[in-house]
């Protein structure tokens, strides 16, 4: 569904991503796990043409969107859930959620998919009418989540969800990512928290300063050495 | 007297907020200080007054013909001299606007003078020369009574396009977290020529008020106006719209009051030491978010 092929990409001198090489196939859960720093968020960010790599090729359903604006991509089914959440504070939940949907013009369909999320999150219901700045962390990944499905992806990429969350709120949300996925959305899911990433996703990738390590399917690496002791924290 | 001065300042206030909402919103979306602002007001008020006397145009569609055209001129302002610099410092856009404003004010020089030039006298409806309503010892003129009505309507239109429609939306959104509303979808460049077309068209029929309230207009008219303006919007809180409203009107009275009771040469003064008054109060300005929390 997508890869990305050799991919660098710079800040200005910094070279930030050396030639990363992943695929996302239909119906999966992918996680991209690595230390603080490896170029996860410019990975994703990279997919996004936030930030436009220099060199390389992402595919998406067979389409080159290496040079797409953002606003192409999000049209082509890609939307990511970024690090820090990134709600609007002032805006209402409600106006957040809309947001999301920017780039669509059938009401019906939005209208439904708002009441989707709403079910997914009851409480986003009952805070529709707040700003978003005043949510609980917790809620605001929620909000951030939902605001996402509201654009109703085909990729859903998802920036460290667990960051800064307290850990029941963490299974919740994990919960909550597979559940999306069993509906038919195809996830790449950064992560710094690997134990909970690895336990959910079918396959994944270790990225190293700007390129990839290790890969294969999840179970593998949740017992592969390396992983443990790097990531998990293990042996 | 009082009761005159404050009507008078009421009047000069809400042109003073009609073009303050230009400068917060410009500032709410990409942080610039639009120091061209001024002059897209200018052009506002000799546009309309060309097209007047050279095309024979009523007053009220010529007036929302220049509003038009200083909307598309606030949009080529954007395109050609701000969008290069989007990502480059601050200070780099910040000269580059005050080179704008330098460049279309001699562009003005040269084709209408450096002269002061009267607005068309005969374009004006009688009415707006006559008293309108008097309230004891207060006499309000029509164009007064025009200059009430119209910026509080387009105040009106301004907050309902800000706060109930998607591009208005869009527009908060990005002025809170520019990255997320690009991951959104939201044309960023798009949303932001929006914002330059609104408040260029504002600014241009504050321009026209003011031309038609003193009967006089200038090249260089934009650069006090605008100046003012500024403060005004710095004093109710950049990047508040009704921040700027209410600084335009706080400014514009007290300007007034200060002209009529203490001396009319000290009248810039005073405003300023109204905007200084409060900035050492309230850092963030009278609606403004407090200071530290992002724009
Ligand atoms: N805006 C930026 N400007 C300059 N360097 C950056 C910027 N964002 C990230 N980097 C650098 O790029 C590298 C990868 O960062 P990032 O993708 O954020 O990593 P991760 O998400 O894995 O923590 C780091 O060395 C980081 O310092
Ligand atoms: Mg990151």
């Amino acid at each position: 569904m997508l890869s990305m092929t050799d991919i660098h990409t710079y800040y200005g001198s910094i070279h930030a991503l050396k030639g990363v090489t992943l695929t996302v196939n239909q119906g999966e859960i992918v996680t991209l796990i690595g230390a603080n720093g490896a170029g996860k968020t410019t990975s994703l960010m990279s997919v996004s043409g936030v930030t436009q790599p220099k060199q390389g090729k992402i595919v998406f359903l067979g389409e080159d969107i290496t040079k797409m604006t953002t606003e192409k991509i999000v049209a082509k089914g890609i939307t990511q859930v970024p690090e820090g959440r990134m709600i609007f504070p002032r805006l209402t939940v409600r106006e957040n959620l809309l947001m999301g949907a920017y780039l669509r013009n059938d009401k019906d369909g939005v209208k439904a998919d708002e009441e989707k999320v709403y079910e997914l999150f009851p409480k986003m219901r009952e805070r529709m009418k707040q700003h978003g700045g005043t949510l609980s962390g917790g809620e605001q990944q929620m909000l951030a989540i939902g605001r996402a499905l509201m654009a109703r992806p085909k990729l859903l990429l998802l920036d460290e969800p667990s960051l800064g969350l307290a850990p029941i709120v963490v299974e919740n949300i994990f919960e909550i990512i597979q559940r999306i996925n069993r509906e038919g959305t195809t996830i790449l899911l950064v992560e710094q928290n690997a134990q909970m990433a690895l336990h959910i996703a079918h396959r994944g990738y270790v990225l190293e300063t700007g390129a990839v390590t290790l890969e294969g399917p999840a179970k593998d690496l949740l017992e592969n050495p390396k992983v443990r002791s790097a990531y998990l924290g293990l042996d | 007297m009082f009761e005159q001065q404050l009507f008078n300042g009421l009047t000069l206030g809400l042109i003073y907020a009609l073009i303050a909402v230009g400068y917060t919103m410009v500032y709410g979306v990409i942080e610039l200080i639009n120091f061209a602002h001024g002059e897209v007001y200018m052009f506002g008020a000799f546009l309309c007054v060309t097209i007047i006397n050279s095309l024979g145009v009523p007053l009220f569609p010529a007036m929302v013909l220049a509003m038009g055209l200083c909307a598309l001129m606030g949009v080529s302002i954007d395109h050609i001299a701000y969008k290069p610099l989007r990502k480059a410092p601050r200070l780099a856009a910040l000269i580059t606007a005050i080179g704008v404003s330098i460049f279309l004010q001699n562009i003005a020089m040269i084709i209408w003078g450096s002269r002061p030039v009267p607005f068309t006298r005969s374009a004006v409806p009688a009415a707006f020369s006559e008293q309108a309503f008097a309230l004891g010892s207060v006499s309000v003129s029509g164009l007064q009574l025009f200059i009430y009505l119209f910026t509080t309507a387009m105040m009106i239109g301004l907050t309902l396009i800000i706060n109930k429609t998607k591009v208005g939306t869009a527009m908060r959104a990005l002025a809170q977290n520019a990255t997320a509303a690009a991951l959104m979808g939201i044309n960023v460049n798009r949303v932001i020529a929006f914002t330059f077309a609104l408040g260029s068209s504002l600014g241009a029929a504050a321009g026209i008020l003011v031309a038609m309230y003193y009967n006089t207009m200038s090249a260089t008219m934009g650069y006090n106006a605008g100046v003012k303006a500024f403060a005004a919007a710095v004093l109710g809180g950049i990047g508040s719209v009704p921040g700027a409203m209410l600084g335009g009107v706080v400014l514009g009275v007290a300007e007034t009051l200060g002209a009529g009771y203490v001396s009319s040469q000290y009248r810039d003064g005073l405003g300023y030491a109204v905007m200084i008054a409060v900035i050492l109060l309230r850092p963030s300005g009278l609606l403004g978010k407090s200071v530290g929390q992002k724009a």
